[in-house]
């Protein structure tokens, strides 16, 4: 099948490459560029697990062709690491209210969680778990990722304040 | 502040040892993305395989025809079973001592069933070439009743239909697998003919599938240069498939490595050995480059190992006043086309035989006959110790029946049955010996907690309310007391494949004081390389920060059965405490040899040994791991490490109080739970923030069975919920909170005193969920009604029931 020549922004930093059209996004980013931070968990979009930030949105990159996103700036969970490689507030508050068991739905559950707190930094509960149900987890029961999401916004509102 | 100023109180916190509830360190990679599961891995000219499989559920295969996949080009391979047979590997044998088809070898059983493997250069091609092989099937008669199954003539398994004698016992006809009898049969129907009170019930719990959110999978590199494979997979016991997979291919053991990366999810899944795994290893050695397969949640959800599927025929006798004098129980159990459930070889149905629940019933009864049905093998316990959550369901549900049959408050009936704490151990009728347990102050406590009294007047009140037509919403209370059987098990009756069920644990001391341990178990996240330090910070004094934690490396992990059934902190973890004081009591010689005092003189204190009458001259740990790599000492060999491999004297009884307090919408069958209380005892805990968690996810598990997930088959033997679409796992959106609480009752058998907490919340949760359910209707008659509870089967009771007008 012939190939196509995409350029994308992940994480940051430009990368390129070539795909076939039917190319899903999702192994375009395990596969060729081995970020291999998103999951595949369903392929149905259920699950989550494969949730990347593209161009200020939540997708499922498990039912995305990497043709449809050419030319986007793209974050997976890898880019959400602070620059001196410590963790990020999210990925520090998920450890810190044990927030995630066997690891496999977190890169989708922080990823999706970053651009929660981007749309509403002062999520209620119930905003929390109506905004992260597009992300399936088997392990926890939800109830730490909530605590987690909860306080990591408190983390950024308080880090936002001192920076103003 | 330093050794000396520090209080044993502030040494101890340092050690972050049993008790704390330290962070994980897991999780450090897992939050950046920086985990490595099986489809990560990337080898130098990797090839991918992709199983063409059956669509029908009973069907003779006429023929398969390669050609038109074989000439795409990047397709390598199209293996079948006429490729595996001169290798014998066309059947590979099942962890129930069936066999069962690695691809279908004349006929298939079940929808779904591996049919041909192709090998490709990438995941695309092998999908596109697996749509181009082409198979002519011949459709039979399907199969998906156990019951008619029994009495039908169509003949499943045509390879053993001859055979009159299966692994476990005589077979009563050619679709039957083995009959399993426990407990006395006369002195129960005798008991049953003369009882003031008999409820006889028929509980079904429904076929539902583990559903990790990672599938299975494997990568198999057979390097013929130096004649030696390594696999990698999705394997909750790596060891156990190292010999599994040198026993069926003919590799020495010794040529075999078998890795489990970090593994997304297990819950008994990865349990079994697949089709994938054998054929990723054919095709590796077939075509000298690594091989990689990786399932799709369909293929996971038709074709790996399913749970439960139990209909369990129950009677229960009783005095008028409630006192429980007998129990009978036969169980039909459907196991699909093979019989591949993960039991250990004695115990055909699992643990079944814990039935008798956390109920001094002096008389009991269980028999359990296994059926072929065209149905995906698998039987695994989802979450629980071979089939306890089967068990655990029966009994809660018969003590349910029994409440309304006597018209007394279930609450009540439970207590006044509940064995006693001086009756400890417990030998119970159907031959297990309970170790340790106190039921009934967990069980006032939990009542208490949730101020049981005042719910019921609160639920009275809300008949009231419904009958004059002032709500549509029922309120129901769902009790549940159990007692898990956990930690298999003991060598002299628990065995896989003739593999005894001990478990290990090997600890090496650095000669600056810190230490790496490997354990023959794996984490699938339950945090092991968190907890299992946690006991040697406390049995050695060092810090938990300092020890590395090692699993899921047969070249470098002493050997060990795996983790599944609750049976890591058990059994490893017992190897684990006992490594650490043969580190500790070798460190003991050391310590006495520096302070130039006798070994009798010097007693342990947190973190190191002190000179008894003189806490001032002391060693710490660390100063004697040093010494123990640079001092030679007479009578000593040099270094410090030890290696355990533990055989449990028996097993460990956990047990928990769970409440429920469910809405009810009679009119949509919608359900929400206001309420969920857990109470687990797993004896001393060792970590609480991680027992939480496990309590959460674990309730969460049993709340998506007991509320709507199942495998579906229609009568075609299509699987009807192959989909996340139509497989239901709840979202963090209908999912509760809950409130976790907790006594301690240590095992006496166990080093640290520890029972295994994992799958106790999934076993207290099902039935705790499923008669919050049966309560709220049963003011309007309602005695048994199926699970799942789906907002349509509800709506269904309640229509049945006559609430809609």
């Amino acid at each position: 099948m012939s190939k196509m020549h995409v350029k994308l922004t992940v994480n940051g930093k430009e990368v390129e490459g070539l795909a076939e059209p039917r190319t899903l996004l999702i192994h375009f980013l395990r596969e060729d560029l081995k970020i291999t931070g998103p999951h595949i968990g369903c392929e149905t979009s259920h699950c989550g697990a494969c949730t990347v930030d593209i161009d200020g949105k939540s997708v499922k990159s498990c039912t995305t062709f990497v043709a449809q996103v050419n030319g986007a700036d793209i974050t997976t969970v890898e880019g959400l690491t602070n620059d001196d490689g410590s963790l990020g507030v999210l990925q520090e508050m998920f450890r810190e209210h044990h927030g995630l068991q066997c690891g496999f739905c977190t890169p989708g559950m922080i990823t999706r969680a970053h651009r929660l707190l981007q749309e509403n930094p002062n999520p209620t509960e119930e905003e929390i778990r109506f905004g992260m149900a597009g992300n399936l987890c088997r392990c926890t029961g939800y109830q730490n990722i909530v605590k987690a999401i909860s306080a990591s916004a408190d983390m950024l509102n308080a880090q936002k304040e001192a920076a103003e | 502040m330093n050794d000396q100023t520090m209080t044993p109180e502030e040494r101890a916190a340092n050690l972050k040892g049993m008790g704390s509830s330290r962070k994980r360190v897991e999780d450090v990679r897992f939050t950046q993305g920086k985990g490595n599961y099986v489809d990560d891995i990337k080898l130098d000219g990797m090839l991918f395989g992709d199983f063409v499989r059956s669509p029908y559920a009973h069907a003779r295969v006429v023929s398969v025809n390669k050609e038109a996949a074989l000439a795409q080009p990047g397709v390598i391979a199209v293996l079948t079973a006429e490729d595996l047979a001169p290798l014998g590997l066309h059947w590979m044998p099942t962890l129930a001592g069936d066999k069962q088809m690695v691809l279908a070898d004349g006929k298939v059983l079940f929808q779904g069933q591996e049919v041909a493997f192709v090998v490709a250069e990438d995941r695309y091609i092998a999908a596109d070439a697996a749509e181009l092989v082409e198979v002519e099937y011949e459709e039979l008669p399907v199969l998906t009743d156990p019951f008619e199954a029994l009495k039908s003539d169509v003949v499943l398994r045509e390879d053993i239909a001859d055979q009159t004698e299966g692994a476990h016992g005589p077979r009563k006809h050619h679709n039957h697998i083995f009959t399993w009898e426990q407990g006395d049969k006369d002195a129960t129907e005798a008991i049953l003919a003369e009882a003031d009170v008999v409820a006889e019930e028929m509980v079904y719990y429904h076929r539902t599938h583990p559903c990790p959110l990672e599938t299975c999978g494997s990568v198999a590199s057979m390097d013929k240069v130096t004649g030696k494979l390594t696999l990698y997979g999705t394997f909750q016991a790596p060891h156990a498939i190292r010999t599994v997979v040198s026993l069926i291919s003919g590799i020495a053991e010794h040529n075999i490595r078998v890795i489990s990366p970090d593994i997304g999810g297990g819950f008994g899944n990865k349990v079994g050995a697949y089709a994938g795994y054998v054929c990723s290893v054919v095709a590796s050695i077939v075509t000298g480059k690594p091989v990689k397969w990786v399932e799709d949640r369909m293929e996971n959800l038709m074709s790996t190992a399913f749970a439960r599927d139990y209909w369990m025929q129950g009677k229960i006798a009783a005095t008028k006043d409630g006192k429980i004098t007998g129990l009978w129980c036969h169980t039909t159990a459907d196991h699909g086309g093979f019989d591949a459930c993960a039991d250990p070889t004695k115990f055909p149905a699992g643990f079944m035989n814990i039935c008798t629940g956390s109920y001094d019933i002096p008389t009991a009864y269980l028999a359990v006959d296994g059926v072929y049905t065209n149905k995906a093998p698998g039987g695994v316990a989802y979450r629980c110790s071979f089939r306890v959550t089967e068990a655990a369901y029966f009994i809660e549900r018969m003590i349910e029946v029994l409440a309304i049959k006597l018209n007394m408050d279930a609450a009540e009936l439970r207590r006044i049955n509940f064995i006693k704490a001086d009756q400890f151990p417990y030998q119970s009728a159907l031959g297990w010996e309970y170790d340790s347990g106190d039921y009934h102050t967990a069980w006032d406590k939990a009542l208490k907690a949730v101020d049981y009294d005042g719910l019921r007047a609160e639920q009275a009140q809300r008949v009231e309310e419904f009958k004059a037509g002032k709500t549509r919403k029922l309120l129901g209370i769902g009790l549940t007391h159990f007692t898990e059987i956990v930690g298999a098990g003991p060598v002299k009756n628990c065995d896989i494949l003739g593999l005894g069920m001990f478990d290990s644990c090997e600890i090496r001391i650095h000669p600056t004081g810190s230490a790496i341990a490997r354990l023959g178990t794996i984490s699938q996240g339950q945090g092991h390389a968190t907890t299992f330090a946690q006991i040697i910070a406390s049995e050695i004094g060092l810090p938990a920060d300092d020890i590395t934690l090692e699993e899921g490396d047969t070249d470098t992990a002493p050997y060990g059965l795996g983790t599944y059934g609750s049976r890591s902190t058990p059994v490893a973890g017992a190897a684990t405490a006992m490594a650490a004081r043969k580190i500790r009591a070798k460190a003991q010689m050391i310590a006495a040899y520096l302070l130039e005092v006798h070994d009798d003189d010097v007693e342990w204190d947190v973190d190191r040994f002190s000179v008894k009458g003189a806490p001032e001259r002391f060693k710490t740990m660390k100063e004697i791991a040093f010494a123990a790599y640079n001092q030679a000492i007479p009578g000593l060999e040099p270094g410090l490490e030890a290696v355990s491999y533990y055989d449990p004297p028996n097993m460990t009884y956990p047990f928990g109080a769970y409440i429920c307090v469910m809405e009810i919408d009679v009119d949509t069958g919608e359900w929400d739970v206001r309420k969920f209380y857990a109470l687990d005892d797993c004896g001393t805990r060792i970590n609480p923030m991680i027992i939480d968690g496990q309590v959460h996810g674990g309730v969460t598990e049993a709340l998506a069975i007991a509320m709507g997930q199942e495998i579906a088959y229609d009568e075609m033997g299509n699987v009807k919920t192959g989909t996340l679409m139509d497989f239901f796992l709840p979202t963090a959106w209908e999912t509760p909170n809950y409130i976790t609480d907790y006594t301690v009752t240590p095992s006496p058998h166990h080093p640290i005193g520890a029972k295994g907490v994992g799958e106790s919340p999934n076993v207290g949760g099902v039935p705790c969920f499923s008669n919050a359910v049966h309560d709220a209707f049963r003011p309007f008659g309602l005695v048994q009604s199926h699970m799942p509870h789906d907002h349509w089967r509800i709506w269904k009771i309640a229509n049945g029931l006559g609430m809609h007008g």
